[in-house]
């Protein structure tokens, strides 16, 4: 299975891949057979910039085109293209072990710019395996402004076997001076029939479920297998889908902001849970406490610990906000379907299991209200992104598609 | 009880200054140096911090001098002393020296539990100097100083000497016996406000109970002086937010629930209920949408979204106070 088939619905950025990983393959093979590499008319080049809107598989593509760089596979010898999926490089970039390829992605707010700093000390050595060093940065529209700057040598003029690959929602998304640096790669949202197939395909879901989830998640490939696997996330978005319903009065609207920054706080206590305590009780290992909670640590080891807390502080920020993020676009979604039955459009409706509460709400209300709610909702995520009190911003948020 | 005959006595052989209010324990010192003085002139005064206590400081403070001359030790932060000291200070408690007197200060806690109870158990005198966190506590600290200088003073007086000094017990007394130094006659609101204007300390619950209440003038005041006094905005913002909020919940709890299943419901406490529900006069189900949504607004831009927080702080509290009045 070549490293392509992941990507859904992409067929002009997998062309484009496919060439420049062509290029780049006979650029290595030249130099290692000793003769000239010609790079004048070359399709490969050390910046590539994967822009698209969530879900559309800018991570995915990012990593194809790493797995086909690494590609070993004696078929290119024999004019096939590279990116197998079955060879040693191949293989090893996809399951994330190997030597040449990093992924940086980060499960806090942002990256900051020591983190930077030593990424880009490490994307200068050679390459282990003699190809490309390859390094995906996941989240670049997480680099900080001092982070991106930290980044703009590397990205410009990078060591002659390394290749940058940053991802991000929208080139407004990292700092113009990185993005006039990278070529730019334009993801787009897979068709919804296109991401049922894949479910089906790939992951063995039913077909039935993987249309649903599909419609649901409008073409959101990662959120649409979460939905289509985790009975808890199926709850969740059932649970905020019932949310328009309950904002008759006044202390529903409160009652319903409560409860929904109340469930991403416990979803961000339970990661918490999974994974602090173990990341806790590792590290006083590490430094040689006795094991047990609340055993004396050795002398200078407190500030460690205070910065792990820090860390762990961050990241279940990061995920509280994460979950508020996903419960209000599966709201903004919500709230388009009713524009879609209220304006009569032949656009199928995505929450076809709340299609009653969609069409009552569609009845009461005019069109006009209808923006006005997805506004405030898409205003909420603003004010969320501003660091606004969850709740505080959440409550907002209901008043408004209350008033209408 | 030993403990009881042993209180009145200021040269008791080894008093307790037991809390955290550095005023209250330098006065405890204070007066059982000024009584040993005045037992002996030539009396011997040493205060130790708990470092300069190492094991055998103590035996040798303590053993009797050629001029058998009245030794007042006094040992700070005594929570503080390294445990083999502590051993130290404990056998010394069981047979005190004549002549001596020992004041171990210490903050209370779970810390050198041990000495804090070998200390009562000996017998020890003991003297509570607990921080004042209740405003009632404090107003009652100036009326007693006040008292004690022998001046007489309007309870208006002493509580806007509170309002404009805030709740620094060393300045309290200081601006008490200042003002008794300065003053003739009866302390009064008019005397105060000659020395002391404005107001030390104004927290963001205090704007809130104000804008909710609709007295936007007396809130606007409040506000400005919790930004001079540099109260972080976003605790404004969360006040003005929860005293919002309540009023929202409560207005729509059903009536005639008992206050305590109210409290629950609503995860208030009931003291609270019954205070909200005054409030709560005067709101409307859209003023509330409004106030809510001008707070949201005011925390986005004490976050960094707006150039001035304070206009929006103002903004906000000013709409709070209307839609305290949007009813009829």
């Amino acid at each position: 299975m070549p490293v392509w088939d992941d990507l859904v619905g992409q067929g002009p950025v997998v062309e484009s891949l496919t060439a420049a990983a062509r290029d780049a393959d006979a650029f290595v093979t030249a130099v290692a057979s000793g003769e000239a590499p010609s790079s004048a008319t070359s399709k490969m080049t050390h910046a590539w910039l994967f822009t698209g809107p969530p879900g559309s598989g800018r991570a995915t593509a990012a990593r194809a085109f790493a797995a086909a760089l690494q590609c070993v596979s004696p078929d290119r010898a024999l004019g096939g293209v590279p990116g197998c999926g079955f060879c040693d490089g191949c293989h090893t970039t996809l399951v994330g072990t190997h030597a040449d390829v990093e992924v940086v992605a980060t499960d806090q707010l942002s990256i900051g710019v020591k983190d930077t700093r030593d990424l880009v000390r490490r994307s200068s050595l050679s390459p282990a395996g003699g190809r490309w060093q390859v390094i995906v940065l996941q989240d670049a529209d997480r680099l900080t402004e001092g982070a991106g700057n930290v980044l703009l040598k590397a990205v410009e003029e990078p060591a002659p076997r390394t290749v940058w690959l940053l991802c991000a929602p929208s080139v407004e998304d990292v700092l113009p001076t990185i993005r006039s640096r990278c070529r730019l790669l334009t993801l787009r949202t897979p068709p919804v029939d296109a991401v049922a197939d894949v479910l089906v395909r790939r992951d063995g879901i039913e077909p039935e479920l993987a249309a649903v989830v599909a419609r649901a998640t409008q073409g959101h490939i990662d959120r649409a297998r979460r939905l289509a696997t985790d009975e808890r996330a199926r709850a969740r978005r059932a649970a905020v889908l019932r949310l328009p319903l309950q904002l008759g009065d006044i202390g529903g609207c409160l009652k319903a902001a409560q409860t929904l920054v109340d469930s991403a706080t416990e979803d961000a206590k339970q990661v918490a849970e999974e994974v602090d305590a173990k990341e806790t009780e590792e590290l006083r290992a590490a430094l040689g406490a006795a094991s047990g909670a609340g055993r004396r640590m050795p002398r200078g080891t407190a500030g460690v610990m205070k910065e792990l807390a820090d860390r762990q502080k961050r990241r279940s920020t990061r995920t509280q906000r994460d979950t508020l993020d996903l419960a209000l676009t599966d709201l903004a979604g919500f709230y388009r379907d009713v524009l879609a039955v209220q304006l009569g459009t032949a656009a199928p409706v995505a929450n076809a299991e709340v299609r009653d509460a969609i069409d009552r709400i569609a009845a009461s209300g005019r069109p006009e209200q209808t923006l006005r709610r997805i506004e405030a909702i898409l205003a909420c995520r603003e004010a969320l992104d501003g660091n606004v009190a969850p709740l505080l911003a959440v409550e907002a948020m209901t008043m408004a598609l209350r008033a209408g | 009880m030993a403990k009881k005959t042993a209180t009145d006595d200021l040269l008791a052989p080894v008093t307790l200054a037991v809390g955290q209010e550095d005023l209250l324990l330098d006065r405890a010192v204070a007066e059982v140096v000024a009584a040993a003085r005045a037992a002996d002139a030539d009396t011997d005064v040493r205060d130790l911090a708990p470092e300069a206590l190492q094991p055998g400081t103590l035996a040798e403070l303590v053993s009797p001098s050629l001029f058998a001359e009245r030794k007042v030790i006094v040992v700070r932060n005594s929570q503080d002393l390294s445990a083999d000291t502590i051993k130290d200070v404990k056998a010394y408690l069981g047979a005190p020296a004549e002549e001596i007197t020992l004041v171990l200060l210490h903050a209370g806690g779970a810390k050198g539990k041990g000495l804090l109870d070998a200390a009562r158990k000996a017998g020890a005198r003991e003297v509570a100097c607990p921080k004042m966190t209740k405003p009632a506590d404090r107003l009652a600290f100036v009326r007693e100083e006040f008292r004690t200088a022998g001046r007489s003073a309007t309870p208006e007086a002493c509580q806007s000497l509170v309002d404009a000094i805030g709740s620094d017990l060393r300045e309290l007394a200081s601006a008490c016996s200042q003002l008794a130094a300065d003053v003739d006659g009866t302390i009064d609101d008019a005397v105060v406000a000659r020395y002391y204007t404005g107001r030390a300390e104004a927290t963001g619950f205090e704007v809130a109970d104000l804008a909710v209440t609709g007295r936007a003038v007396e809130a606007l005041e409040r506000l400005r002086w919790a930004l001079a006094v540099g109260q972080p905005l976003p605790g404004i913002t969360f006040a003005l937010a929860s005293g919002v909020r309540s009023i929202g919940k409560l207005a729509t709890a059903p009536r005639g629930a008992r206050p305590a299943d109210l409290a629950r419901e609503l995860g208030m406490p009931p003291w609270k209920i019954d205070r909200v529900r005054q409030q709560m006069r005067g709101w409307s189900g859209d003023g509330v949408a409004a106030a809510l949504r001008a707070v949201a607004e005011a925390d986005a831009a004490v976050k960094g979204a707006a150039a001035d927080p304070a206009y929006a702080l103002e903004k906000a509290v000013v709409t709070i106070a209307r839609a305290a009045r949007s009813r009829g």
